[in-house]
Parts: C-alpha cells; structure tokens; sequence
C-alpha cells in the first residue's frame, strides 16, 4: 500500500520526467514524419556511433598511418614515410615457427605466447564455464550465492586480480606459505615458465569464467523443462540427456562463448602483465604488452613499429569478429527454421 | 592501446588547461623516498614569500614520468617544470634559463658539471638542475655477515670477492640468495665498466658489445644459474622493465645489494633497527671499481606559459640554503658545487647507518672511471641500457645463449639509432 508521502515523493520524482518526455515528444514525431522508422533508429544510434568514430575508428584510421611512419616522434606531421618498411621487419624472418631467426624475434615470441595462451585458455574457460554452469542450474543449496560467488571476480579490476594472486604466487606469497607450513618445499611459481603459464591461464579463468558462466546459465534456462521430463520418463541416461539435449540446445550460446572468449584471449594484457610481467623471460609474454612495450614502455620507443604490429592484431580480430556475426546468423536462421 | 590513449589525452588536456593559468607552476614529481614532503614544504614558504605565484605539485609514480611525459612533451604539453630521470634525451623539451634566471653566472658555477648532462650537444642552455647527485653502488647487511661469522670484503675487494663472502652468508643464513642487483641496463653498467666496457664508439655512436660488457654479464648469468643471484629480480619480467631488489635487502632475503645512493633514505626509513647496514661502494672488475653517475634534475618545460614564473621558482630551489636543505632533509647527495666545497651537511637522521653510507659514496665519486663519467651525457645511453637488460635476462631466463644475446643487443642497439635518426 502506497503511502501519502511515498506518492508525493513518486509524483516529485515523476514531474520533470514527464516535463522532459513532453518536451522531447514534438520533435522527435516531427524527425520520424520526415525520416521514418529507418530515421528514428539512425538518431537513437546516433550517439554510441560517435563515440565508437572518435574513440575506436578514428585511432583505428590514424593508425594505419602510423604505422607507414618511422621515428620517435608523436606527430604525424614530423614523422617520416616509410611504406611499408614496418610491417615488412616485422615478417623478416628465416623460419616464423623459430622467432629466434626473426629480427623482430619479441614480436613473433609474442605471437606464439598468444597462440598457445588461446588455444588453452578458449578450451578450459569453455569447459570450466559449462561445468559451472550445469551444477549452478542444478537445485543445490544456497544456489544464488554460489552464481554471486562465482560472478564476484568479474567485478575486480583485472589490476586488482593481477595484484591478488600476485601476493598469492610470489615466492614469500601465500600458496608457499602453506606448502611451507604443512612441510612441503616452496616453489617459485612465477620464475618457472611452465608454472608461470599455467598461472596466467588460470588467473584469467579465474577471472572471467564467472561472465561466461552467466551467458551459459542463460542458455540452459532456457531450454524447455518438458525436453528433460521426457527423456526422464524414457530413462534416459543422465550423459546421453546432456549429449543429446542439452548439448545441442546450449550450442548457440556456446557459440557466444567461445568467440567472446577467443577475442578476449587474443587481447589479453591487464591481469598477465601486473601479475608476471611478461615473464620469466619472455615466456608469457603476449602481443599486446609487446605493442605497449615497443610503442610507449621501452625508452626510445617505436610508435610506428607498434602501430604496424596493432595494425596486424587488429585483422585478427576483425576476422573473429565477423566469425561471430557469421555464427550468430546462421544459429538465427536454424532457430528459425525449427 | 586506445583505453591509454584516452586516458592520455584527458590527462595532457587538463594539464594544459591548468598550466595556462597565469602566476600557475605545475611541478610534476616523483619520490623515491621523503623527498615529495620536503620538497612540498619547501614551496609552501616560497608561495607565502611570493603570493603572487601558486605552485602546485603533482606526486605521480615513476612510471608516470618514464613513460607519460615524453608523450605530454611530444604533443607540445605537459607540466611547467618536472623532476626526471632521462636528461638527455627528452633535452629538446627542455625551456633556457639563462635570460630568465636573476644570476646566470650562478647557475654556471655551481651546477654546470651537470649542465651539459640536460641540454642538446653543443648548447649552453640552463635547462635546470640536479636535485640529487646519485652513484650506483652497494649494500651489505653487516647484521647478515656478524652472524655468519664471514668477514666483509675491504675497500678493493673484486665482485667475485664479494659474491663468494655473500655465498658464504647465503648458506649459513639460508638466505633466498647472496645478492641482488636492480633489473636496470643502467645498474649493470658501472659494473661492466669496471671490467673494461666502453659503450661510446669513436663517432660517438654506440660500439658493439665488448669483452668489459661481456665479461660482467656472462658472469652475472652464472651466478644466476647457480642460485647466487636473486632469479627472480632479472627474469621475472620482459623487455627493459624496471625492477628494484631493495625490499629483497630490506626483508633480509640477501646480504649483499647492487643498487645506488638513492637507496639511503629509503633502507634509513623501511630498515629502522631490524639489523645494521653499510654501503660498500662498488666491487672491483679488472678496470677498476666504478659506479655510474647519475640523478634526478628538476628542469624546466619549454611549453610553459609562465616562463618568468617557472624562473623565480627555480632560482629559489636551486638557491644556496634550500639545496643544503633538501640535501640535509633527504639523504640526497647535493649536485651544488658550494655546498659540496663548503661541507658541513647536517644529516638529518637519528640512523647511525646514514652518515657512513652517505660517506661511501661521496669517497666512491673519486673511483669512477672515465668511460662511466661519460654515459649521462650521452644520448645512446638509454638505448644501450635498454638492450642489454632485454637480452641478458632472456639468457637467464634459459631463452637464448650468451652469444646470441650479443649479437641481439648489437641489433636492437643499431634499430634504435636508425630508428631515432
């Protein structure tokens, strides 16, 4: 029951939305009358597109001319035209599987750090985020903590995850603090490459399972209970249900899953970087940390280099992207149809 | 790379904004240790002697300084007057002084040792000054050596002397390791230079890696291999990152430390009265005992709106007393040629560690050797440096061989010439 304060305070709250909805009303039929639907849609889109031109193409664009330039310089105007000498330096290599041959050898380690870094950190978030997702749709105890607990990384800024379990790892860190205590030798987990690795993949897990979780919760709510009650009165195997049902059914946001995934693996910089700095070596590091390095980390720094490198991630994401867009059209069409 | 960008441009457009503010100074400054309060207490009383001008400083990181000012200085931006590292390179940006200072002279006599380590070749601009003079050198924790019962390696020991003693403490104390040494091309220079190394060619260019360079570094990597050298300091991070060991010393992780005067006041402050510590200057290679000169300068902006301001508030810093002062307050060795020659620097610290420390590097200045007394004023330098901390910890990292890294420095040291030509 609504109270006389509370409808007061409602009508207060109200007014100036009602004031402004009015006011906006005139003009906005006078632009539908004059552009149609296709003009509404053009206006209420308006905005995001600016934005995405000032922010994201228009340094995309400048980019590209960076990356024909040479020198230190910042400006455009006092660098010098090379064509494309960059791009040609970094593809001078004798062998692209050794990157020792190359001359750019950091930036070909940095694109196969990348691969590997994809390829496993895509299957295990996949496979992490699935099993979560199942027993998260499953009636356990305490259900919608556990969705909070394991969504609760996401919120953490990725400096803040790197940091964390940077104090866990690090050789005074935690985890060696409990091996020390239950008589077990310590190990330095971020100075061994293939620990450091493994924390790397598992920190980003970690770290973003919780967003991938979700969408694949969404997914499994959404397939019709009737499908499970059926294959229930059948006696139907729990693992030919999930084969049969919940597989095929989960595919499209799966599909979502493991684009986002990809695309997100291919930038990953944050978290990796504060938590082992590219290292030991240069065993995780990945392409965009060598474009930070080369273009604003290094002391004469190589804008130009970096821009031709960015220039070359960026391809590969635009060819993941429309990967997405083409699957993600093509499970609307077999939607359709079915 | 476009999210720091943004930031970037947001953070140069409101500097520009505020900078263009008449009777405004923007100091940008870093600390190491308490130097930010002393300093800020320093221009509290020139701005109530000079109410007309407001100075205000921006604490930021280091980082900030290395890798966001160039980028401000290069679009024409930044603070009126910053407190850097890189004099050489970024000289360019730097505003002249000398028709804008009261004395000139003045300048000339007590600072111009360093003038020439901030200003383009061949010039006789007044860029600004040192705020500290600094000198890469060592640590020893003598609570570390009485407990091992290892006696400390005297004034001309070797570095091999000193590694072995370390190695000594190391295994009675079981220690992480038996030393550190910062991961900083610069760090590892005097050193190299104390086995031969020269890194100027005759036209001025960097040389090729030579035997003094390659003797340090090949030993550096075995006492690393064999668990000598803190691993992590060196291979825990790719490219020229910048780490420090100085918590490793100060945690007590490793008797022996490599890093530079800088590090007094804060071994003073973060140490206390957990164990007793000493400078030791720098070991000895087969050339000598050198470290590497260097420093902070406080120079001004040539982008500023305020020159004549930016000159009254240099002229007082780097006015007689508040240099002794800041020198005193901060442990910091003073660049100021009258206050060095007049002596008598109050320390002010109730550490009895401080004072000897300070000593040593005051007596070390005299060993450096000519080929180091000529890196900061060399435009290479950061070129030279940078290779080499890239490439020797990917050996120690077990990534490439010894001769392969030289032959990678030589590379990367010869894009970065043609690339800045």
């Amino acid at each position: 029951m609504v109270t006389p304060i509370g409808k007061a305070l409602g009508a207060a709250v109200a007014a100036p939305v009602i004031w402004l909805a009015s006011a906006v009303n005139l003009p906005l039929k006078a632009w539908q009358r004059a552009t149609g639907t296709n003009g509404m849609a053009a206006f209420f889109l308006a905005p995001n597109m600016a934005i995405f031109a000032v922010f994201v193409l228009t340094p995309f664009v400048i980019n590209f001319f960076y990356s024909a330039t040479s020198g230190t310089a910042f400006f455009l105007a006092d660098r010098t035209y090379v064509g494309a000498a960059q791009y040609e330096r970094l593809f001078d290599c004798a062998s692209y599987v050794d990157p020792s041959t190359c001359r750019e050898d950091l930036f070909w380690k940095a694109v196969q750090n990348t691969g590997l870094f994809v390829v496993v950190q895509v299957v295990l978030m996949t496979l992490v985020s699935i099993i979560t997702a199942l027993i998260l749709n499953r009636e356990i105890a305490a259900r919608s903590f556990w969705r909070a607990v394991f969504f609760f990384p996401v919120l953490l800024s990725p400096v803040v995850v790197g940091l964390i379990w940077r104090w866990i790892l690090q050789r005074q860190g935690l985890l060696n603090y409990i091996f020390y205590s239950v008589g077990l030798e310590p190990h330095d987990w971020l100075i061994e490459r293939s620990s450091a690795f493994t924390a790397a993949v598992t920190v980003s897990v970690w770290a973003h399972m919780g967003f991938y979780t979700l969408i694949l919760l969404a997914g499994l709510q959404a397939i019709p209970r009737d499908l499970y009650e059926a294959a229930e009165m059948d006696g139907t195997r729990p693992a030919r249900v999930f084969w049969r049902i919940t597989l095929p059914l989960l595919m499209p946001s799966l599909l979502v899953v493991v684009i986002l995934t990809l695309i997100r693996a291919v930038q990953i910089f944050d978290e990796v970087y504060v938590l082992t700095g590219g290292g030991p070596g240069t065993s995780t590091l990945y392409i965009t940390q060598y474009i930070y390095e080369v273009g604003f980390a290094s002391l004469l720094r190589n804008p130009g280099l970096a821009a031709a490198a960015s220039i070359l991630m960026g391809a590969v994401l635009v060819v993941l992207t429309l990967l997405q867009l083409q699957l993600g059209r093509r499970g609307e069409k077999k939607g359709a149809r079915e | 790379m476009r999210t720091t960008r943004t930031v970037l441009a947001a953070a140069a457009a409101s500097l520009l904004a505020s900078s263009a503010l008449a009777g405004e100074v923007r100091v940008m400054w870093y600390s190491d240790g308490v130097e930010g309060e002393v300093i800020q207490d320093l221009l509290n009383r020139f701005m109530k002697d000079n109410p007309d001008i407001k100075v205000t400083l921006d604490n930021v990181a280091y980082k900030v300084i290395q890798e966001q000012l160039p980028i401000q200085l290069e679009s024409g931006q930044g603070p009126d007057i910053a407190r850097v590292t890189n004099l050489k390179e970024l000289a360019q940006h730097w505003l002249d002084l000398r028709p804008l200072v009261a004395d000139a002279k003045y300048w000339d006599d007590n600072f111009g040792a360093q003038a020439d380590w901030m200003r383009p070749d061949g010039s006789n601009a007044i860029s600004g000054f040192m705020t500290q003079l600094t000198l890469t050198g060592g640590f020893a924790n003598r609570t570390l050596f009485e407990q091992a019962g290892v006696a400390m390696p005297g004034d001309k020991a070797t570095w091999d002397d000193w590694i072995k003693a370390s190695a000594e403490v190391m295994k009675s104390q079981k220690t992480a390791a038996a030393f550190a040494i910062d991961r900083s091309g610069h760090r590892i220079s005097g050193p190299n230079v104390s086995y031969g190394a020269n890194y100027i060619g005759a036209d001025k260019l960097p040389a090729k890696v030579d035997d003094g360079t390659k003797a340090f570094a090949t030993r550096l990597v075995e006492w690393t291999k064999e668990g000598l050298m803190l691993k992590e300091t060196w291979v825990s991070a790719a490219g020229s990152t910048y780490r420090a060991a100085a918590d490793d010393f100060i945690n007590a992780q490793i008797p022996f430390y490599y890093s530079g005067s800088w590090q007094v006041a804060n071994l003073s402050t973060k140490i206390g009265d957990s164990f007793d510590w000493v400078a030791t200057g720098s070991p000895c290679g087969r050339a000598g005992c050198s470290g590497l000169k260097g420093g902070a300068a406080l120079v001004a902006v040539k982008y500023t709106k305020n020159p004549a301001d930016v000159a009254k508030v240099m002229d007082y810093l780097a006015s007689e007393a508040v240099v002794k002062e800041f020198s005193e307050r901060t442990l910091f060795l003073p660049a100021h040629k009258a206050v060095v020659e007049k002596g008598g620097l109050n320390w002010v610290t109730k550490d009895k560690n401080v004072g000897p420390a300070l000593d040593t590097f005051v007596k070390a200045s005299n060993a450096t050797l000519p080929a180091a007394d000529a890196l900061p004023a060399w435009k290479w330098g950061t070129a030279y440096y940078g290779a080499l901390v890239t490439r020797i910890s990917q050996v120690m990292a077990g990534e490439m061989s010894l001769d392969d890294a030289w032959a990678k420095i030589d590379q990367d040291i010869a894009d970065k010439v043609a690339q800045a030509k």
